[in-house]
């Protein structure tokens, strides 16, 4: 039997892998997302109230849940994916912080005070939702979509002049990534069995990034591989007491410089996977 | 203008654009005819690529229209007028680097019929669309380079891979800006037999090129232009001795 520190640590995982995985969909559109925060706080919250206040079983309650934060994603995405680079990235953070502030202000469920009442969930569920958008991905990474998806963060001009809707694929991309993240939101309430707005803060936003480029930002396995990373690794750097967080700041830094895609790519994968024929 | 009877594949009239007060082009009206090479000619700045992004939707004109098969496309959303039929290649070539020729070929072709395809591999999901890839493959002479990113390749190569791209959207026309720029001979001529093949299949090409010998010897019919004014149109030896043309352009030219 696994003890529960390991337990709770790899539930943490799952948890980030998610959140990492919402970030890395919309990066495959070439936007950066630093808000996916939010879309984490507004699953977590609406799976609260529809299991604890609706009494709607958990799995129904993650979907319905994921697909309202989606299309809040796809209504937010239209006017935001005008914007580009770094305009876009100040305008999903600024998102993230109004989804916080909003529920530290939403007093119908505990405000600042919290929410809680949800049924705690096992670890095999949380990875078994991991496993299967993980999955997921990994079918879409070879799809024509993501061939698409590709092309536009590329040159978004020349995929106009193909014929590809810019628009939609990206409001989609984005839309998609609130409905992962809110999965993850909801995975964090009944595995911690209480939320406050703190936990949905810019820094879960930075959290999920950093996973994803440390991990690999061109597969969407360097998620997993991110998000095992940036939990375990504080852990391993224990003996290294007050400075273990700059070790691993000072680590995330030589990692950008010696490897910029992040630590799995392509043509690492490819050596694990079918090797081509020479 | 043509002096044709049947409908144009591509018809532009009276089209006027201004800069920040400066008219980059003055009343411009121009025919492609189906399974035709046109030849736009001028000096730098003449309004030759403003031209081109006029029909793509990327400006939109002051005054005129443009047509593909007599349907209004003017100022469209750029991939609808790509759907429509019109697809083009650039004067400083845009490919997207990270991804492979035969990525290239696949991310261009339309999938109509079947769009939740679009969700599966790429690689088995859609054997027709695969199977045009290897064409355009093969059409183009670029088997040996079709998993190589865009971004490795050398210059002659990129240019094919900008016309396969082109070519993979299934166009009715397409717009070719300065296709053989920076070419020597051969590599030339061998742009000039795809384009005569690409016609003979029923495409209709509208090209942009400053090789006048090129345009000379591959165009129907050309139009010149000057400081966005059309000075002259006609066939390729009327131009060669028209006045206006040797003065405006072959007297600035080498």
């Amino acid at each position: 039997m696994m003890s529960t520190y390991y337990a709770g640590l790899l539930a943490d995982v799952g948890i980030l892998l998610l959140g990492a995985l919402s970030v890395y969909v919309i990066l495959a559109t070439g936007q950066l997302s630093l808000g996916n925060a939010g879309f984490m706080g507004i699953g977590a919250y609406l799976t609260s109230y529809l299991t604890v206040t609706a009494g709607i079983p958990l799995t129904a309650a993650l979907m319905m849940a994921a697909a309202a934060s989606g299309l809040i994603g796809v209504v937010i995405g239209f006017p935001a994916l005008r914007l580009k680079g770094i305009y876009l990235a100040m305008a999903t953070l600024g998102f993230g912080e109004m989804v916080r502030s909003f529920f530290l202000n939403f007093e119908a469920m505990g405000g600042s005070g919290g929410f809680d009442g949800m049924r705690h969930v096992s670890l095999a569920y949380i990875w078994s939702w991991a496993a299967a958008i993980l999955l997921l991905v990994a079918i879409l990474e070879r799809s024509q979509l993501w061939l698409e998806m590709r092309a536009v963060s590329d040159d978004e001009t020349a995929a106009g002049l193909v014929g590809l809707n810019t628009t939609t694929i990206k409001v989609g991309a984005f839309g998609f990534a609130a409905a992962v993240a809110a999965v993850a939101g909801g995975l964090f309430a009944h595995h911690h069995v209480y939320i406050e707005p703190g936990n949905f803060s810019f820094e879960r936003s930075i959290d999920f990034v950093l996973a994803v480029i440390l991990g690999g930002s061109t597969v969407g396995a360097g998620a997993l591989v991110g998000a095992l990373l940036l939990v375990m690794l504080p852990e391993y750097l224990r003996f290294l007491a007050e400075w273990r967080f700059a070790v691993f700041g000072a680590l995330l830094i030589a990692m950008l410089l010696v490897r910029r895609q992040g630590l799995l790519d392509r043509s690492l994968l490819g050596m694990f996977g079918s090797r081509r024929p020479a | 203008m043509n002096n044709n009877q049947e409908q144009p594949r591509l018809g532009l009239s009276n089209v006027a654009i201004s800069f920040g007060g400066i008219r980059a082009l003055d009343d411009i009206s121009l025919a492609v005819m189906p399974k035709q090479i046109v030849g736009i000619i001028g000096p730098n700045g003449a309004g030759k690529t403003t031209t081109f992004n006029i029909i793509t939707g990327a400006y939109r004109p002051s005054k005129g229209e443009v047509r593909l098969d007599g349907q209004a496309v003017t100022a469209k959303p750029s991939h609808l007028i790509a759907r429509a039929g019109i697809a083009r290649t650039f004067q400083n070539i845009r490919l997207f680097g990270d991804m492979t020729v035969w990525e290239h070929l696949m991310v261009a072709q339309p999938h109509n019929e079947f769009p939740l395809r679009r969700l599966l591999p790429a690689r088995w999901a859609n054997p027709r669309a695969l199977r045009r890839a290897e064409e355009i493959l093969e059409f183009l002479n670029l088997e040996d380079v079709k998993d190589r990113t865009a971004r490795s390749l050398p210059y002659g190569l990129q240019r094919r891979v900008e016309m396969g791209r082109a070519i993979a959207a299934r166009p009715k026309l397409l717009l070719l800006d300065e296709p053989v720029a920076g070419m020597n001979h051969e590599e030339a001529d061998e742009i000039r037999q795809l384009m005569l093949k690409l016609r003979d299949k029923g495409l209709s090409i509208l090209l942009i090129e400053h090789d006048m010998t090129f345009v000379m010897n591959l165009c129907d019919y050309l139009y010149v232009l000057d400081f966005g004014v059309m000075i002259a149109h006609g066939l390729p030896a009327e131009m060669r001795s028209n006045p206006a043309v040797l003065d405006a352009y072959l007297g600035h030219a080498t």
